[in-house]
């Protein structure tokens, strides 16, 4: 099976500035009895953008008018730590964002992020801290060169697993490459006498 | 030769083929727990792409996060209410039957949260890789296993063919010097760890827990010290294993028996790590300093003495998470409300945990307006705290006794606290909301947790026990 090739995104920015945005936020447990894996926009920091009457709580910066369209999730510090529900990729995904820029992301996510089209970009304190002054700006990355460019900033390059990389440039999922490796899992496996 | 970690060896032991620049390694995994509410899309997946489970044998299901705890329903004596969460039990009790996938089901005694069953079923063995759905797989690393938490994705590829693609992690050491004092648990032990690494710290590594601190330590202590590796942001935790697991596993059913085990605990004692062996990072804890702990923030890195106070700090995120708390920076943490207390989840729920609440409780009573819940870990530490009277003395208290699951640590199964509540709860996280719209939690260990429910307050849980 293969997936949307990615090579460039350019799209602007909303930002919610925040370190240790954790997944239980990016989507309550709540909505995780369920057996699909879409439909998760309107759950997307559910408790942060809606009240309890379920109304867009103003001043959330995902309820602005800045808002729609916009491409590029840019938070804080150790993005997406806590529960490994894919979910919050799943719902980052579906409300409509193609990559999250963070100075860190936790280990879980960033790989959930990967497998579904999500590009994690990491950037150091500064260029996040211009990121978090200029909301709005229309921000390019560019997976090959694995850089982060936007109008009054110098390209930042950002850490990129190759693999990951390939995968997102060239549309391939893992499991199609790990399905390609049965003879070595078959060795594997007859070398501890399966 | 060369010196080599716990760690180390186990990652060896199980790299189908190794990692190179541009490919991450392949990793067999020995043990793939699975549970209801993070599976279904996975073998929706599968089925998609007509591939079948390649060793259902290495699979365990279990039903946990989204199963009421209350009887009748946990039981499957009469349907669950919540018609979503009955459909995903439903699901995996498909996929299981489907796939020839051994589920521990509604009404089956061996049923429980899925960190707890591997261990107390002997599934959970030294050198194993281990990995789940579930972020707190890190649990099973107290017996000196690989273990951690994956996403959907990754659970559909174990599925489809026991590996995974993994860049190998760094290691990080928490040395444990000296012993803990008394009153002071395994749970205050990793409030203080977390503490100190921060959310973040471990990000990136495995943790190897060691030193004289973590020797003494019970099995079912490791597991509550590795459980919370995850609150660091460590891809696993573990432990060296010693004489302390092989007593825990001989004679579970999982475990090999007679001969075989003897000759399993030689290969077992062989992943310890080699005197000498690097790390990539090291820190040391001084196990006599820690006091008992409880958490007043909206992370789990946020954390104090019970008797000290809220650390005085004005930048705005932390002001953010002591305003969702309704707490000051500066103010003393005991003598705090409380309004429910919670005594379950995969760190607190086994049958050493429940001992330590109920002492506290023992001829008590709940402080008026108070609420408490005990939701032991599995079916068979229910069965166990029964046989001993555990359940009499919560109940005498005025505590609710219930059927095992993750209940109110994740809050998806009905238990849950009301906005502005506050819970001294024995899980694992205390984010925004993580057990209720609006809840707010103060993570602490067994005997503070009951401590609590007794007076209604925060309580150093040593004035209430000699």
């Amino acid at each position: 099976m293969s997936t949307a090739a990615i090579r460039v995104i350019r799209a602007r920015t909303v930002v919610l500035a925040a370190d240790d945005v954790d997944t239980d936020q990016i989507i309550p447990a709540r909505f995780l009895t369920t057996t699909r894996r879409d439909g998760f926009a309107a759950m997307l920091f559910a408790d942060w953008r809606l009240d309890a009457e379920g109304q867009p709580r103003p001043g959330f910066p995902l309820n602005g008018p800045e808002a729609r369209g916009a491409e590029v999730l840019v938070a804080g510090r150790n993005f997406g730590c806590g529960s490994s529900r894919e979910h919050a990729a799943w719902a980052l995904r579906d409300f409509g964002f193609r990559a999250v820029v963070a100075s860190s992301f936790a280990d879980i996510f960033r790989n959930n992020a990967l497998k579904n089209g999500l590009v994690p970009v990491a950037v150091g304190e500064t260029a996040l801290a211009w990121l978090t002054a200029h909301p709005g700006v229309e921000v390019t990355i560019d997976l090959e060169a694995a850089t982060l460019t936007a109008p009054g900033l110098a390209a930042q390059a950002f850490p990129i697993e190759p693999f990951a990389r390939y995968r997102l440039l060239n549309g391939v999922d893992e499991l199609g490459y790990l399905l390609s490796q049965s003879a070595a899992i078959d060795a594997y496996e007859r070398s501890r006498g399966e | 030769m060369t010196a080599r970690t716990l760690f180390e060896k186990i990652w060896r032991a199980h790299e189908v083929v190794p990692e190179t620049a541009e490919t991450p390694a392949i990793l067999y995994v020995d043990l793939h727990l699975i549970h209801e509410v993070t599976t279904p899309q996975a073998f929706t997946g599968l089925e998609a792409r007509g591939i079948r489970v390649r060793r259902p044998g290495r699979t365990l299901g279990t039903l946990d996060h989204s199963t009421p705890t209350e009887a009748a329903q946990a039981s499957g004596r009469i349907p669950i209410r919540d018609s979503s969460a009955a459909a995903q039990v439903a699901a995996l009790e498909r996929n299981a039957r489907t796939h020839g996938i051994e589920l521990l089901g509604l009404g089956d005694a061996r049923r429980g949260i899925v960190h707890v069953i591997g261990p107390e079923l002997g599934r959970t063995q030294p050198g194993m890789t281990i990995v789940c759905g579930d972020s707190h797989t890190s649990t099973h690393g107290a017996f000196g296993t690989l273990a951690f938490g994956i996403g959907t994705t990754e659970v559909g590829h174990v599925l489809a063919t026991q590996c995974l693609l993994q860049r190998k992690p760094k290691s990080l050491a928490v040395t444990v010097d000296g012993g803990l004092q008394a009153g002071v648990g395994a749970k205050d032990l990793v409030l203080a760890i977390v503490g100190r690494l921060g959310v973040d710290g471990g990000t990136g590594h495995v943790i190897e827990y060691r030193g004289e601190g973590v020797a003494a330590l019970s099995m079912e202590e490791r597991m509550t010290v590795c459980n919370m590796s995850i609150e660091a942001g460590a891809r696993a935790g573990m432990v060296a294993p010693d004489a302390t697991t092989f007593d825990y596993l001989r004679g579970r059913p999982g475990a090999p028996a007679g001969e075989d085990f003897e000759r399993a605990v030689e290969r077992w004692r062989e992943f310890a790590g080699d005197a000498g062996a690097a790390f990539d990072r090291e820190i040391a804890m001084d196990a006599a300093s820690i006091e008992p702990m409880i958490s007043y923030g909206t992370n789990p890195g946020m954390v104090a003495p019970i008797g000290g106070s809220i650390p005085e700090r004005g930048d705005a995120a932390f002001l953010k998470a002591l305003r969702y708390m309704g707490f000051a920076p500066g103010e003393r943490l005991a003598g705090k409300r409380v309004d429910l207390v919670f005594v379950g989840s995969c760190t607190n729920s086994r049958l050493s945990d429940l001992r330590l609440a109920a002492a506290v409780l023992r001829n008590r009573r709940l402080a008026a307006g108070v609420r408490m819940l005990v939701v032991p870990g599995s079916q068979q530490v229910k069965h166990a705290a029964e046989r001993e009277g555990l359940h009499e003395i919560f109940t005498a208290a005025g505590a609710e006794w219930r059927e095992s699951g993750c209940s109110m640590c994740i809050g998806m199964n009905g238990d849950v606290a009301a906005a502005g509540q506050y819970v001294v709860s024995t899980s694992n996280r205390n984010f925004q909301g993580r057990q209720g719209a609006g809840s707010r939690t103060l993570l602490a260990g067994p005997a503070a947790a009951a401590a609590a429910a007794v007076t209604g307050r925060i309580t150093d849980p040593r004035e209430l026990v000699a």
